[in-house]
């Protein structure tokens, strides 16, 4: 009954996961096209990134070829991701407690990677053990490595974090109740997920176990190498499986917005060409009717974008 | 002395929520290092603090009447919970909808931003110019009123904030305590735009409640719809005045210069930000020698805003930044000019190049284009000759945001400089990571009450220490420094900090645009184009 219930939760709180991100993405993509509000440096703009140029600085820009550089984008968005570069760069103190927290939560991330590929290789009757073989050996040190390093960074990045929202008046004063919550979320389950590793499942058998299980919707295992979880690494299933359900339901679902205020906005420097589907997409929104109050526009909820812009605003004002 | 200011201060009803004094304010480098080495920060006056809400800092820039009555508060915050309510809605805000959620959505409040805002440093980091403070009023104002109205456990995971008049009328206020230089976006690591915020803050206003800066407003737009241009110039005047100017170039370069109006057909239409025909004609009078000079196929245009390339909406409101931008657009169209071509005015290049591209469909898709990029070309390919050695005295130059960080023209006017200027060497830091001369998002014409003290004091301050920086081994005044800043309203800034800090008198520091150094190395017209002079 337990076992069941904890793959339950797993199942579902994966599902939340999927399902918010998922929601919030299909939100933020449907929204309408918006004005350009582009910031240089722009990642993509080929042989000019470097100092911030763009295809604004050719004469006649309209009429030759753009080069999109995707290697550009990448050279930007890797060390921004994996290292925070931006943080390091313009606010070093916070880094060093942002960047053991965030990357310790990649190595996380990471590490269920491998759990389930250490599963799958379990159910497929591979050894997964220091003389297990190759293979086997490898996922068994790389588990091992990756999942402490990722245990042992998150606590202390979201440890350090909570102590400075609690301290330092300058967060302080920004930190809500919520915020506390968020962190405080963390540090308990990386806490419980560090103990229970050390002490009920050191070499993250119980773990791969668990994971073999939910690929094959096992709750009740007949093979003795998929041994149901104690109570501690019960207990560090469960708060795990809420914290990931939790996450996109947050502020901290940035770690995927943010491809959307990079792409869409800071680096969205497509231009209008006649009879493109900006242009419609523009002309469609030229069209929503508007409400504004102020005497210059005298919105009435029927009057369009066009008939605002079109109108005479000293008539608007009544002067 | 600072105090500590929290987000829920706003709120609070109190005489002042900040003060500014000038021994707060970051040291300038020498000689004004000291702070009785600057000048003192003119406090408001008795009246102003009597008749307009003056309780946010020391200075006020919008001038918000206090109320008379209960009456008058209530239909203040009613107007601003109405406009709040239609800022997140497509239809209303459908122009910057999607940046404004994600900006509102996903600050972690990490203050990587703040030392990236060369107003929070310059005032010695006075809380309530922190950039993400006034982001944070906003945002815990439309989760409260918006986003999660009446929901459970609301507070607790946004924040407590009350709405009343004090916050409403302070609010306001602040917004334009901003230079929209989006400096500190530059920075976010999830790519949050508390420029973007300050500036959607100010369309509520205007849009909803009829309240902006009336330099930009009454004064800005709603005179450019009506006469033509916010300088009150009508097309009469203009042309006057270009024909004087037109004269006072031939004489100055040995050229015979006239500039062509409504020419039909011409390949490009130049559109200038009209200040410069008022403040400095040298401006538009250079523009004239160099393409008459390169044989181009140009003219002005005397239609409504045909003359006159600010577009204040750009600043605080979409429904007057489409009008403006639909009359340039007009113009060209009328005349069917191959492209636009912007004069030197940074908010214009981006107003009319960037941000009404997603305004102008169909056949008022007009190719708009830098003369920044224009002028280069012009020197490249030997259009234009030049005796650099004409120009040997130090240049530095000032990157106008719009022009630079917002719209990514970085290297043509410094190939122009590198070619023309011997002694040209750039502040620091420069390009798409400069400071704000101070002026921006409007400052720079707005001066009512003690503000131009403000802008001066503080939103320039980083830019005086740039300059003095650029110029630190040839600060004796015996040395002419020029400046050069491709834009009028950062010129109207320069020209203001100048005059405050006396760098003219004391220094020898002067500035100018970028077409009046080309024109005095120009071979071939008579040297001495540019006067040394205090304007």
């Amino acid at each position: 009954m337990l076992d069941s219930t904890l793959l339950g939760l797993t199942y579902v709180s994966a599902g939340i996961f999927v399902a918010a991100v998922a929601a919030r993405a299909v939100k933020i993509a449907r929204l309408p096209v918006h004005l350009r509000w582009e910031l240089y440096p722009v990642a993509h703009e080929k042989g000019r990134a470097s100092y911030g140029g763009s295809y604004l600085e050719e004469v006649d820009w309209w009429t030759k070829p753009r080069h999109a550089s995707l290697i550009g984008e990448l050279k930007v968005m890797i060390p921004e991701i994996l290292l925070l570069a931006g943080v390091w760069e313009h606010n070093r103190k916070h880094w060093l407690r942002s960047f053991p927290f965030h990357f310790g939560l990649y190595l996380l991330a990471g590490l269920v990677g491998l759990l389930l590929v250490g599963g799958l290789f379990t159910l497929a009757g591979l050894r997964i053990s220091a003389e297990g073989g190759l293979l086997g050996a490898a996922v068994y040190h790389l588990t091992y490595l990756v999942g402490y390093a990722g245990l042992g960074l998150g606590l202390l990045g979201a440890a350090a974090l909570l102590a400075t929202r609690t301290f330092d008046p300058n967060y302080r004063e920004y930190t809500k109740k919520g915020d506390y919550f968020n962190l405080a979320f963390f540090v308990a389950t990386l806490v419980v997920a560090l103990v229970a590793q050390a002490l009920a499942d050191p070499h993250f058998a119980v773990a791969r176990a668990y994971f073999a299980r939910l690929l094959t919707f096992n709750s009740s295992p007949a093979d003795v190498r998929l041994a149901s979880p104690g109570l501690l690494s019960g207990l560090e299933i469960a708060m795990a499986s809420l914290l990931v359900a939790y996450i996109p339901l947050t502020h901290m679902s940035h770690f995927f917005t943010k491809w959307f205020m990079y792409h869409d906005i800071r680096w969205n420097d497509e231009p209008n060409l006649v009879g493109g589907k900006i242009e419609q997409e523009v002309a469609q929104a030229l069209h929503y009717p508007v409400s504004w109050s102020a005497p210059h526009i005298r919105g009435d909820g029927t009057k369009t974008w066009v008939d605002v812009a079109t109108a005479d605003v000293n008539r608007e004002e009544g002067k | 002395m600072k105090k500590r200011v929290k987000i829920e201060d706003i709120s609070r009803r109190s005489s002042q929520l900040s003060t500014l004094a000038k021994e707060d304010f970051k040291p300038l480098p020498p000689p004004f290092d000291k702070p009785e080495a600057t000048p003192d920060f003119a406090p408001l006056s008795p009246a102003a603090r009597e008749k307009y809400e003056g309780s946010l800092d020391d200075t006020i820039a919008v001038s918000i009447p206090k109320p008379k009555s209960k009456e008058e508060e209530e239909r203040l915050v009613a107007g601003f919970l109405s406009g709040l309510e239609k800022l997140f809605t497509k239809e209303n805000n459908w122009t910057f909808l999607q940046p404004l959620l994600l900006s509102m959505e996903h600050c972690a409040t990490c203050h990587t931003c703040s030392e990236a805002c060369h107003i929070y440093e310059a005032s010695g980091h006075n809380p309530i110019y922190r950039p993400a403070y006034r982001s944070e009023v906003f945002r815990r104002l439309y989760k409260k009123y918006v986003k999660s109205k009446g929901k459970l456990l609301q507070a607790w995971r946004d924040g407590e904030i009350e709405l009343n008049w004090t916050t409403v009328a302070r609010l306001a206020e602040l917004a334009y305590r901003c230079n929209l230089c989006r400096r500190c976006a530059q920075t976010c690591p999830i790519g949050v735009d508390n420029g973007l915020i300050a500036h959607e803050i100010r369309k509520l206003f205007s849009q909803e409640l009829g309240i902006a800066a009336r330099e930009l407003h009454d004064n800005g737009s709603v005179l450019q719809l009506k006469v033509g241009s916010s300088t009150g110039m009508n097309s009469l005047v203009v042309k006057d005045n270009i024909q004087f100017i037109d004269e006072e170039v031939s004489e100055k370069t040995g050229l015979s210069i006239q500039t062509p109006w409504d020419k039909a057909g011409a390949d490009i239409l130049l559109i200038h930000n009209a200040g410069e025909i008022m403040a400095w004609p040298m401006n538009p009078g250079a523009f004239a020698v160099i393409f008459e000079v390169a044989g181009l196929s140009w003219t002005m245009s005397s239609e409504i805003a045909g003359y006159d390339s600010i577009n204040y909406g750009l600043w605080y409101d979409d429904a007057q930044f489409a009008r403006v931008a639909l009359k340039h657009a007009q113009a060209a169209k009328k005349l069917g000019v191959k492209k636009i071509v912007l004069g030197e005015c940074g908010h214009a290049h981006k107003a009319l190049t960037v941000i009404a591209d997603r305004v102008l469909t169909g056949d008022l898709n007009i190719p708009r284009e830098s003369s920044m990029v224009l002028l280069e070309s012009l020197i490249a390919s030997g259009r234009i000759k030049v005796d650099p050695s004409r120009n040997d005295f130090p240049v530095t130059l000032h990157d106008p945001c719009n022009l630079v960080r917002l719209m990514g023209v970085v290297e043509p006017q410094r190939r122009v400089l590198r070619r023309i200027a011997p002694r040209f060497r750039e502040m620091e830091p420069h390009g798409v990571h400069n400071y704000c001369c101070g002026g921006g998002s409007g400052f720079a014409i707005m001066s009512g009450h003690n503000f131009a003290d403000w802008r001066c004091q503080i939103a320039g301050r980083k830019k005086v220490e740039q300059i003095l920086n650029a110029f630190k081994d040839e600060l004796d005044p015996s040395i002419q420094k020029y400046v050069c800043a491709p834009c009028s309203n950062c010129k109207g800034q320069l020209r203001d900090l100048i005059a405050y800090y006396d760098l003219w008198e004391k220094h020898s520091i002067m500035y100018d645009g970028l077409v009046e150094l080309i024109v005095n190395c120009m071979t071939d017209v008579k040297p001495g184009f540019i006067e040394w002079e205090q304007h």
